[in-house]
């Protein structure tokens, strides 16, 4: 059997022709692909950001709210609410919104505000300079150094910022998993600084973040939130739901499902052409074959490794392509929302296990209708 | 070895049904013996290619029986029928149908490598063959750069590789000029045919005739022996 592959593996790629062709178009379509899921991967991720980078095991919170983004403040009597539910080992609040920032040069930057509650700081960023403790310190903030910090004009610990005419001051610079969808800084304070440097409506509480006792007390815990009129829900019930508005309801999903579609028919119709034609300008010589005692099943291994071969060759290169482009993107564009999962690689890797087949299919049907009696009368 | 090769009677082939039905093949009988050089001429659409066919187990005749070293090809499942091809019988095609992607010693060599033979122990031996058509320094060339003789000579030396007793050859020198078509069964004459094997050659250039042990002549479906030719 060896013998065969060889031989199909050498009728195959000796037409340089036709197999870069194939190539080309499987590794295009596998580009596309790649690219387009990828960058649909990313922007997933950093439109999760906060939730990834906070880690709380459950999030509370209006049942309306769509993405971590878009809160809905709610009253503080849920924080209390939820604390003498049964199954929570501790419950804190967190605040999330948005503000603008007066930077020394007289120019404003919108920045996203995290307020932290202030007895525990659960959710606070890794910090790579300065003491946690100081963000008691009157105006304290901490800031991430993420793609955005340059818009905050690189501060140091000691910069000082106004926040809605309050002083602010940086005291420790953080880091976190995952920046922001929308590229704008983030800036971490106290929960009570947060509500009292940002206008708000009434309530105040954007999130009440959930440790339960045990993996098992979580059901119970959403029972009661949502006897409560609220909405608990998992971390990764949460980065789901974000994905799915915007999977759903921005027509993200739509242009993601079109792109994709479109790619896949590209690959297939320019491998499936290539390799048919490939097999048509062939098609004597596998006749020829079959006449001097080639059986069929041989005549079709040959060619289910030439198009799974050509399949595969083209999905390296697509992957190895699109990997290399993110990378360099990454390298000049640190924000930049492009991500390889697990994921992508199946989806690239199914399309083009069904490039495979199809090529496959209409090759082996095409070569087992030859007559050998055909090949002597020429 | 039994000295009758093919044996086949009372063949009969049609193509089509109804008013479109085309007798190809009347009631041929035919015995062929090892170390023969059996001619089958006669006029295109006479029958040749079909009865060539029906004996090599490539086509499946209507009636009749066809019996090569006593076995009744047809008899044989169609895997078993490409597995006997393959084991007894050489083919020598007219446009030589040669793999142009692949070298000349690796044309050889695909009937070795379709019996499961070690890759490069095919090649080893398919560049004896090639040297038996006195093509050896060409092994490493592709068949596009060699001549229309040595791509004929490449053809037989893929035809031997498998080692077959019968040895089937059509229209051999229908893409050769004629004294190239000449020295090319001259040389089959000389080096290929032996008491073990029979050839079986069918053409109607009669140019090469005089290499013939018997000549067949086919006409309208029907075979006889070709009138003034000695067997």
């Amino acid at each position: 059997m060896k013998g065969i592959l060889r031989l199909a593996y050498k009728l195959l790629v000796n037409d340089t022709a036709k197999f870069s062709a194939m190539l080309v178009g499987i590794t295009f379509a596998v580009f596309l692909m790649m690219f387009v899921t990828s960058m649909f991967s990313g922007v997933m991720k950093h439109a999760s950001s906060t939730i990834i980078n906070i880690g709380a095991s459950i999030w509370v919170m209006d049942p309306a709210v769509n993405t971590v983004a878009n809160s809905i403040a709610m009253p503080d009597y849920v924080l209390d609410a939820v604390r003498s539910m049964q199954g929570v080992k501790y419950a804190v609040p967190l605040y999330s919104g948005g503000a603008l920032v007066k930077l020394p040069d007289g120019t404003y930057q919108t920045v996203t505000v995290i307020g932290l509650d202030d007895t525990s700081l659960f959710g606070r960023p890794e910090l790579i300079e300065g003491k946690i403790e100081d963000i008691y310190a009157e105006h304290g903030f901490i800031v991430v150094k993420d793609a955005e910090f340059s818009k905050l004009e690189n501060p140091q610990i000691g910069s000082a910022f106004e926040l809605n005419d309050n002083r602010g001051v940086i005291v420790g610079i953080g880091k976190v998993a995952t920046s922001g969808l929308y590229g704008i800084p983030t800036l971490y304070t106290t929960f009570e600084r947060a509500i009292q440097y940002i206008p708000n409506p009434r309530y105040t509480t954007s999130y009440v973040l959930v440790e339960p006792k045990s993996a098992s007390d979580i059901p119970q815990i959403k029972q009661q939130v949502k006897a409560l009129g609220y909405r608990a829900r998992t971390k990764e019930e949460f980065m789901q739901n974000t994905e799915n508005f915007f999977v759903f309801q921005t027509g993200g999903g739509t242009n993601l499902l079109i792109m994709t579609m479109i790619s896949f028919i590209v690959g297939l119709s320019l491998s499936g052409q290539t390799f048919y034609t490939f097999i048509l300008e062939n098609l004597e010589r596998f006749g020829a074959l079959k006449a001097i005692g080639t059986k069929s099943r041989d005549l079709i291994v040959m060619i289910l490794f030439q198009a799974t071969f050509a399949a595969f060759t083209g999905y390296g290169l697509g992957v190895g392509l699109c990997a290399f482009l993110v990378w360099l993107a990454k390298e000049r564009l640190p924000s930049y929302a492009a991500m390889i999962t697990f994921s992508n690689l199946a989806i690239a890797l199914a399309m083009v296990v069904v490039i495979a087949a199809f090529s496959s299919y209409i090759g082996v049907r095409r070569v087992l209708r030859i007559d050998p009696f055909d090949i002597f009368r020429g | 070895m039994p000295n009758i090769a093919i044996q086949a009677s009372g063949l009969v082939k049609w193509f089509g049904e109804g008013e479109a039905k085309t007798m190809a093949l009347r009631q041929v009988n035919l015995e062929a013996q090892f170390g023969e050089m059996l001619y089958i001429v006669g006029p295109s659409g006479s029958g040749k290619t079909t009865l060539l066919s029906v004996l090599s187990g490539i086509l499946r005749p209507n009636e009749g029986k066809v019996l090569v070293e006593g076995v009744d090809i047809w008899g044989l499942s169609t895997d078993q029928c490409a597995d006997f091809r393959l084991a007894k019988i050489g083919f020598v095609f007219q446009d030589f149908h040669l793999f142009p992607r692949l070298t000349t010693a690796e044309n050889v060599a695909i009937p070795l490598i379709l019996k499961r033979e070690d890759w490069n122990k095919a090649i080893d031996e398919a560049k004896k063959y090639l040297d038996i058509v006195e093509l050896k320094n060409r092994a490493e060339l592709p068949p596009v750069k060699l001549s229309g003789g040595e791509q004929q000579r490449v053809a037989i030396a893929r035809a031997l590789s498998s080692q077959p007793d019968i040895l089937i050859m059509d229209e051999p020198t229908a893409s050769l000029d004629g004294d190239t078509g000449h020295e090319i069964l001259s040389f089959v004459h000389k080096n290929v045919l032996n008491k073990d094997r029979c050839i079986i050659v069918v053409t109607h250039d009669d140019r090469i005739y005089e290499f013939a042990t018997r000549i067949l002549n086919m006409a309208d479906g029907k075979l006889g022996d070709a009138e003034g030719k000695a067997a």
